[in-house]
C-alpha cells in the first residue's frame, strides 16, 4: 500500500513537472499573440485591451496557476485561428483518435503472441529462421508506407474502402470501425513484429534455464511448459514493451492519420503546428503527455501483479 | 557448437554499403537533374529511360530518390554525430563519477525517453519553426539521451573493473582513464547505438518531412516529402510512392541489421553468464 502511495505521488509530481514546462515552453516563443489574432485589426488600444482580457499582463506564475485550473476544469482557452474553445475543436477528435489507438494496439496483442508463442516453440528451425528474416524486414518499413501500400491495394485495387471517405462514428458506426481498420493495421504491423521478436527471444532465454528442466522431469507436456512455466517468466520485459508500443501507437497515429485523412486529434495537431495555433498545440501536447505517463505508470504498478518475485521498497 | 556466420551483421553492411555508395554518388552525379521538369514526359511508368519513371511534373524518379536519400542520410549522420558525441560525454562522465548528478541526470534521461522522440520533435518545431537546420538539431539533442544512457550504464560497469582499479593507482587523470582507457573498451555498444540511432534518425527525418514539416520543397528533395507528394497521384502513379518508400525501408532496413548483428552477437559481448546454454 505504502508502495501504491509512494508510486501515485511521484505520478501526480511528474504530470506537475511536465504541465509546467508545457506552459513555459510556450511562453519562451517570440511574437505576441494578439497581434496574430487581430491581424489587420489591431491598433495600440485594441491590442492593450485584448492583452487585459487574456491577462498577459499578470506575471508568468500567475497565468500559470490560472490556466492550470482551467486545464483542471477542462476548460482549454482558445483557438488563435477558429476563434472557439479549444474544447469544441476537440470534441470528437480525441475519441477518434482513442479508438483507433484502441483498435492498434488490441491488433498488436492478436498478431504478436501467438506468433511470438509459435516461432519460440520452434525456434532455430529453418522456418523459425525464414519468419524471423520477414519479420526484420516488416518492422523497417515505416507505418506511413504501410498506409499507403494499404491505401493503394486495398482501397484503390481491390476497392475495400474508400481512401479519405471517413465515415463519423453517428452516421454508421459499422462503417466507422472497418474504416479503422486498415490505419489500425497499418500503425500495428511494425509494431507487432517488434512485440514477436522480443517475446520470442525472452522465451527462448527462459527455455534454457533450470526450472525448465525440472517441469518437463515432472511429466509436463511441452505445452504445458511453455504456457504456465516459460510465459510466466518471459512475460515481464515483454509487458514493460507493451507500455511503450502503446506510447509510440499514439505517436504512430499522428501520421496515420494524415495518411488516411482520418479527422482525429494527429489531424489537429499538425494544421495547428502549421498554422501556429499555439493554444490547440499546447493542449494536445498536454494531453498526450498525460496519457503516456499514465501508461508508464500503469506499466510500473502492474509488475508488482505480474512478477510477485519483486519486492518493492 | 559450430559458430554460424553473423548473418545479420553481413547481409546489414553490405544493404548499407550499397545504399551508401548510390547516395555518395547522387552526391556528384544524378542520372537526370532531380529538379529538371518536362511536360512532354510527365507521370511516366518506369521504363529504360527512366529506370524508376518520372513524377508529375516529368521529373526523374531516380535522381531525386538519390537526391532525398542523400539529405535523409546526411540530415541522419549530422543528428547522431551530435547525439553520440554530446550523449557519451554526459553518459561517460555521469557513469564514471556517480553521486547525486547522475541521479538527476538519469531521472530527466528517464523522462525524456518516455515520450516517443517524434512528438517531442513535434512540440519543439511548433516553437522554432521548420527547415533542415532546425531539424538536425532538434533530432540531434532528442538522441543524446539514449546514448547517455547506454554509454553510462557501461562506465558504470566498468569503472570497477581491475584495470580502471590499477590505473587509478598508477595516478592516471580522471579524464585519460574515461576517453582512453574505457572508452575504448566500449566501443562495440557504442556502434551498436550508433547504428539504432541511424535507424531512428532516418525514420524520424522521413517522418517530419512526410508530415510537411521536415525539409521543405525549396531546400532539396526528401524522401519524406516525396511520399507525401506522391499520394495525391497513387492511383496513376504508385511507382513514386513505392521508389520513395522502399528507398526509406531499405536504409532502415540496413542499419537495423547492422545494430542487431553487433549487439547480439558473442564476438562482439562475450556472454558472462554462467548458465549453459543449451538446446533452446
Amino acid at each position: 500500500m505504502r508502495y501504491l502511495l509512494k508510486k501515485i505521488g511521484i505520478f501526480l509530481l511528474t504530470i506537475f513537472v511536465i504541465s509546467l514546462l508545457v506552459f513555459f515552453a510556450f511562453q519562451i516563443i517570440p511574437g505576441d499573440p494578439t497581434a496574430r489574432m487581430l491581424g489587420t485589426q489591431a491598433t495600440p488600444e485594441r491590442v492593450a485591451a485584448l492583452r487585459e482580457e487574456l491577462g498577459l499582463n499578470k506575471p508568468a506564475a500567475v497565468r500559470y496557476i490560472n490556466w492550470l485550473k482551467d486545464f483542471i476544469k477542462g476548460d482549454f482557452g482558445s483557438s488563435f485561428s477558429y476563434n472557439m474553445p479549444v474544447r469544441d475543436l476537440l470534441k470528437g477528435k480525441l475519441s477518434i483518435t482513442a479508438a483507433l489507438t484502441g483498435m492498434s494496439f488490441l491488433m498488436v496483442l492478436i498478431i504478436s503472441f501467438p506468433i511470438g508463442i509459435i516461432l519460440a516453440n520452434f525456434a532455430h528451425s529453418r522456418s523459425d529462421r525464414i519468419a524471423m528474416a520477414i519479420n526484420q524486414i516488416i518492422m523497417s518499413i515505416p507505418s506511413f508506407f504501410i498506409g499507403i501500400i494499404f491505401t493503394y491495394v486495398f482501397g484503390l485495387i481491390l476497392k475495400l474502402f474508400t481512401p479519405g471517405d471517413f465515415i463519423p462514428h453517428s452516421s454508421d458506426p459499422s462503417k466507422f470501425w472497418s474504416y479503422l481498420f486498415f490505419p489500425a493495421l497499418a500503425i500495428a504491423m511494425p509494431k507487432s513484429a517488434m512485440v514477436i521478436k522480443l517475446l520470442r527471444s525472452s522465451m527462448v532465454n527462459q527455455m534454457s534455464e533450470d526450472y525448465v528442466r525440472t517441469a518437463y522431469s515432472r511429466g509436463n507436456s511441452r505445452w504445458q511448459v511453455l504456457r504456465s512455466h516459460v510465459m510466466r517468466n518471459a512475460i515481464i520485459p515483454v509487458v514493460t514493451f507493451l507500455a511503450v508500443t502503446l506510447v509510440d501507437i499514439i505517436a504512430g497515429s499522428i501520421i496515420i492519420e494524415q495518411v488516411f485523412a482520418i479527422p482525429g486529434m494527429g489531424r489537429l495537431l499538425m494544421t495547428s503546428i502549421i498554422g501556429r495555433d499555439l493554444p490547440v498545440v499546447q493542449t494536445i501536447i498536454m494531453i498526450i503527455s498525460i496519457v503516456v505517463i499514465t501508461v508508464n505508470f500503469i506499466a510500473d504498478i502492474s509488475y508488482k501483479y505480474i512478477d510477485p518475485r519483486i519486492r518493492f521498497h | 557448437m559450430k559458430k554460424s556466420p553473423n548473418y545479420n551483421l553481413i547481409v546489414g553492411c553490405t544493404l548499407t554499403a550499397i545504399t551508401v555508395s548510390i547516395i555518395v554518388v547522387g552526391f556528384f552525379w544524378t542520372p537526370y537533374d532531380p529538379d529538371a521538369m518536362s511536360v512532354s514526359e510527365k507521370s511516366m511508368a518506369p521504363c529504360l529511360k527512366h529506370i524508376l519513371g518520372t513524377d508529375n511534373f516529368g521529373r526523374d524518379i531516380l535522381s531525386r530518390v538519390m537526391e532525398g536519400a542523400g539529405t535523409t542520410l546526411s540530415i541522419a549522420f549530422l543528428a547522431v554525430s551530435i547525439g553520440a558525441a554530446f550523449g557519451t560525454l554526459i553518459g561517460g562522465l555521469t557513469g564514471y563519477f556517480g553521486g547525486a548528478a547522475d541521479e538527476i541526470i538519469m531521472r530527466i534521461n528517464d523522462a525524456v525517453t518516455a515520450f516517443p522522440s517524434i512528438l517531442l520533435a513535434l512540440v519543439i518545431i511548433s516553437i522554432t519553426g521548420y527547415g533542415r537546420t532546425n531539424i538536425i538539431i532538434i533530432l540531434g539533442i532528442l538522441f543524446i539521451p539514449s546514448f547517455a544512457r547506454v554509454v553510462r550504464g557501461e562506465f558504470a560497469k566498468q569503472r570497477n573493473m581491475d584495470y580502471v582499479k590499477n590505473a587509478k593507482l598508477m595516478g592516471v587523470r580522471n579524464t585519460r582513464i574515461i576517453f582512453v582507457h574505457i572508452l575504448p573498451n566500449i566501443a562495440p555498444v557504442l556502434l551498436s547505438a550508433v547504428a539504432i540511432g541511424f535507424n531512428n534518425a532516418v525514420l524520424a527525418e522521413a517522418s517530419m518531412s512526410f508530415l510537411g514539416v521536415g525539409v521543405q520543397p525549396t531546400e532539396s528533395a526528401s524522401l519524406g516529402r516525396m511520399l507525401l507528394d506522391s499520394q495525391s497521384y497513387l492511383f496513376s502513379s504508385p511507382w513514386q510512392a513505392i521508389s520513395a518508400g522502399c528507398a526509406i525501408s531499405i536504409l532502415i532496413l540496413g542499419f537495423a541489421l547492422i545494430s542487431e548483428g553487433l549487439g547480439y552477437r558473442p564476438m562482439w559481448r562475450p556472454t558472462t553468464k554462467r548458465r549453459r546454454k543449451s538446446n533452446a
